[in-house]
């Protein structure tokens, strides 16, 4: 809040705190982001979990301010390195976008533009940022997408869109964004577009980004997986809401939440006889407009009873030095089990004894 | 890219030839009509008749007279109306045709320019008044027939006002040719140039605002807003250059068949000598010959002007280049 005052180097880089974007519809202003609040650190990476609809993407746009669509009401502060983005005029915006923050896009298919060439797109941002000639900037593009693992780049800065396959523009699209070389890097589920080996060359590059150019990353994805490979901190969203936030070993170990739990139980274990059906969650997030009083997740939570249906949903409640959960089970005495060492928990009614389900006598082979 | 300009330019005598052979089957080879009568004309005496039947080949077989037809329209280029007394066809069209050149070209760039600039403007202002007394105005301009216009406006700078100072100016009715006087020239073509441009802006305008529009929901749009850009730097580096890949295909089609004597109705109200006239006299005469060539003259104009789009369109869409 008065970050300004602040001496530079306890400043986190980016300090968002009761975050709300509403959207209007049917003459009702429909919460789609409801008081999400998280700080990221010079050079950390932290990883925006949840599903389709739990309101990620909206977030980052809304951290960009690239929301435009009529009557959407954005609330609460988002700091970057103390300047307030909420609310910020379009034109002071602007000269942040692509310089401080950048931002990466899903499907690299469609994110360039398809009548110009790859360089000169990239060249464009630079230009836009930065006094530099057209060589100049030429050069810069060249050796960025040499810098991204592009072969001879050179030639494929001529190159049009359709040209490259979907690797190789996803390369060049984070060569476009760390182009004026951005303190912050939003990279909107990266990688789901791309096929695995390709998601892994992409996360790896990520993942040096910070060593390499000093950035941090704010990485959206609904994969477990990446975060747990990529992701010094974790953000689980769920419908619009913080569920549990706290640093990604101790999410994955000791998850606070019932949906955080629920998860990681739906990834394929690594070790141990392979399950037969993989846990799901039963049911599908509540539409924002039909989201229930109490705790968002409640219906489909298999620990949901009275307190959690009260109207307002459970605050965040630390469960750990610095992870937080918003849920009831921990504030009433009854955290759930830690994970890893039992393996899924989801079917375990509260916190007794360890369930047995998918470790079948013997583990392994 | 060379390749696929060839692969259009040999496509394109393809499609010519087929044409010639279409328009020439449809008006000496059908069935139970006798193209000889029909050429010479009305109450046409027999020694005509016989003449006309060695001229053209009529009493030998159909490829011949083909061949002869071509020949007639392409080589020699004697083709002679009878109804109008012998008046070489080959030559009259190419005395019309810079009329409708003249009257086409100036109201393309008087519709491309405007409805670029209002199809923009509106896209850019979507939802505001501006937007939709534009788009309002487009509707007004579709929905007037062009004869309409041109007779209202007509009225209003021939006669009406035409002694005050604002129409003061305007020439009489006709053509004035650009090699004799530029600026006659224009003053005769100056307003059917408008009132020709007025439907195709509404058209083009709604067009590329609801195409600028579409587009601005496109993932790249997007990603230019991200790169920081201004939003008018975006609405035209990005949107319009891409909306120009529709924009184009439109309006090649439009321009063409302008050219091929589709302003018919402009060249009738203004009294300009085009292609257009020339049609639709033939027409009220029955002058087959003079049918024929302007059709030909059409035909030619709308494949040679697909061409010239298509390799536009190459130079437009990267991703056509290499399709092809």
């Amino acid at each position: 809040m008065h970050a300004d005052t602040m001496p530079s180097p306890a400043l986190p880089l980016l300090d968002v705190r009761n975050l709300c974007v509403s959207f209007p519809s049917g003459g009702r202003l429909i919460p789609i982001v409801e008081n999400v609040s998280f700080t990221l650190a010079e050079q950390e990476i932290l990883g925006l979990v949840g599903e389709s609809g739990s309101g990620k993407s909206v977030t980052a746009m809304a951290l960009m301010g690239l929301i435009d669509s009529p009557g959407v009401v954005i609330t609460g502060s988002a700091l970057f390195r103390g300047q307030e983005l909420v609310g910020l005029p379009q034109k002071q915006l602007r000269r942040l976008r692509g310089r401080q923050i950048a931002m990466i896009f899903q499907d690299p298919m469609t994110a360039f533009t398809p009548v110009y060439t790859i360089g000169w797109q990239i060249d464009e941002q630079i230009r836009a940022h930065e006094k530099l000639s057209r060589k100049q900037a030429r050069a810069r593009t060249v050796q960025l997408l040499g810098e991204m693992g592009v072969p001879d780049p050179a030639r494929t800065a001529d190159r049009y869109p359709h040209q490259l396959s979907g690797g190789l523009r996803q390369r060049a699209m984070i060569a476009m964004a760390l182009s004026c070389n951005p303190a912050l890097l939003i990279a909107d589920e990266p990688t789901t577009a791309l096929d695995v080996t390709v998601q892994a060359q992409i996360l790896d590059l990520i993942r040096n980004l910070r060593t390499s150019h000093g950035s941090s990353v704010l990485l959206i994805t609904h994969d477990m997986g990446v975060v747990a490979e990529t992701c010094d901190a974790t953000l689980v969203l769920y419908s619009g809401r913080v569920a549990e936030t706290g640093p990604t070993a101790d999410v994955f170990a000791r998850p606070g939440h019932p949906y955080t739990t629920a998860l990681l139980a739906s990834i394929p274990p690594l070790y141990g006889a392979r399950p037969d059906r993989l846990p799901a969650i039963a049911g599908a997030p509540p539409a924002p407009l039909h989201r229930p009083a109490g705790c968002a997740f409640g219906p489909r939570c298999q620990f949901v009873h009275t307190p959690c249906l009260a109207a307002p949903p459970p605050a965040l409640f630390a469960v750990g030095p610095s992870q937080a959960a918003a849920c009831v089970l921990p504030a009433e005495g009854t955290p759930l089990p830690p994970r890893l060492t039992e393996g899924a928990v989801v079917t375990a009614p509260v916190s007794s004894q360890p369930p047995a389900q998918f470790s079948s006598p013997e583990a392994q082979s | 890219m060379i390749t696929a300009l060839l692969r259009r330019l040999g496509q394109t005598v393809f499609v010519l030839f087929g044409i010639s052979a279409l328009v020439f089957m449809v008006f000496f080879a059908t069935p139970g009509a006798d193209p000889t009568a029909r050429i010479a004309g009305r109450n046409a005496s027999p020694q005509t008749m016989e003449k006309v039947r060695k001229e053209y080949g009529f009493d030998r077989p159909l490829p011949v007279q083909y061949a002869t037809m071509m020949k007639k329209l392409f080589i020699t280029q004697d083709l002679a109306s009878y109804v109008d007394r012998g008046e070489l066809v080959v030559p009259e069209i190419a005395r019309a045709a810079p009329v409708t050149v003249s009257l086409v070209c100036g109201a393309a760039v008087i519709w491309v320019v405007v409805s670029i600039a209002m199809g923009t403007v509106a896209a850019a202002l979507k939802g505001t008044w501006i937007d939709r007394s534009l788009m309002m105005l487009g509707l007004v301009g579709i929905s007037m027939p062009v004869f309409w216009l041109g007779q209202v406006t007509n009225l209003v700078t021939q006669s009406r006002y035409h002694d005050t100072w604002l129409f003061s100016w305007v020439p009489g009715l006709g053509y004035v040719p650009l090699t004799e006087n530029p600026w006659g020239w224009f003053k005769a073509l100056v307003i059917p140039w408008v009132v020709l441009a007025v439907m195709f802006i509404g058209i083009y305008s709604r067009v590329l605002r609801a195409d600028l529009v579409a587009l601005s929901g496109e993932d790249f749009m997007r990603t230019a807003r991200a790169k920081g850009l201004s939003p008018t730097r975006v609405l035209l580096r990005h949107g319009l250059r891409t909306s120009l890949v529709t924009f184009v295909s439109l309006f090649g089609l439009d321009f063409a068949q302008l050219v091929g004597g589709g302003a018919l109705l402009t060249e009738v109200v203004f009294g300009l000598p085009g292609v257009g006239r020339l049609t639709y006299q033939a027409l009220t005469n029955l002058d087959l010959p003079l049918i024929m060539a302007t059709v030909m003259y059409s035909a030619v104009f709308v494949v040679l002007a697909n061409a010239v789009v298509d390799s536009v369109y190459l130079l437009l869409d990267p991703r056509v280049r290499d399709a092809r």
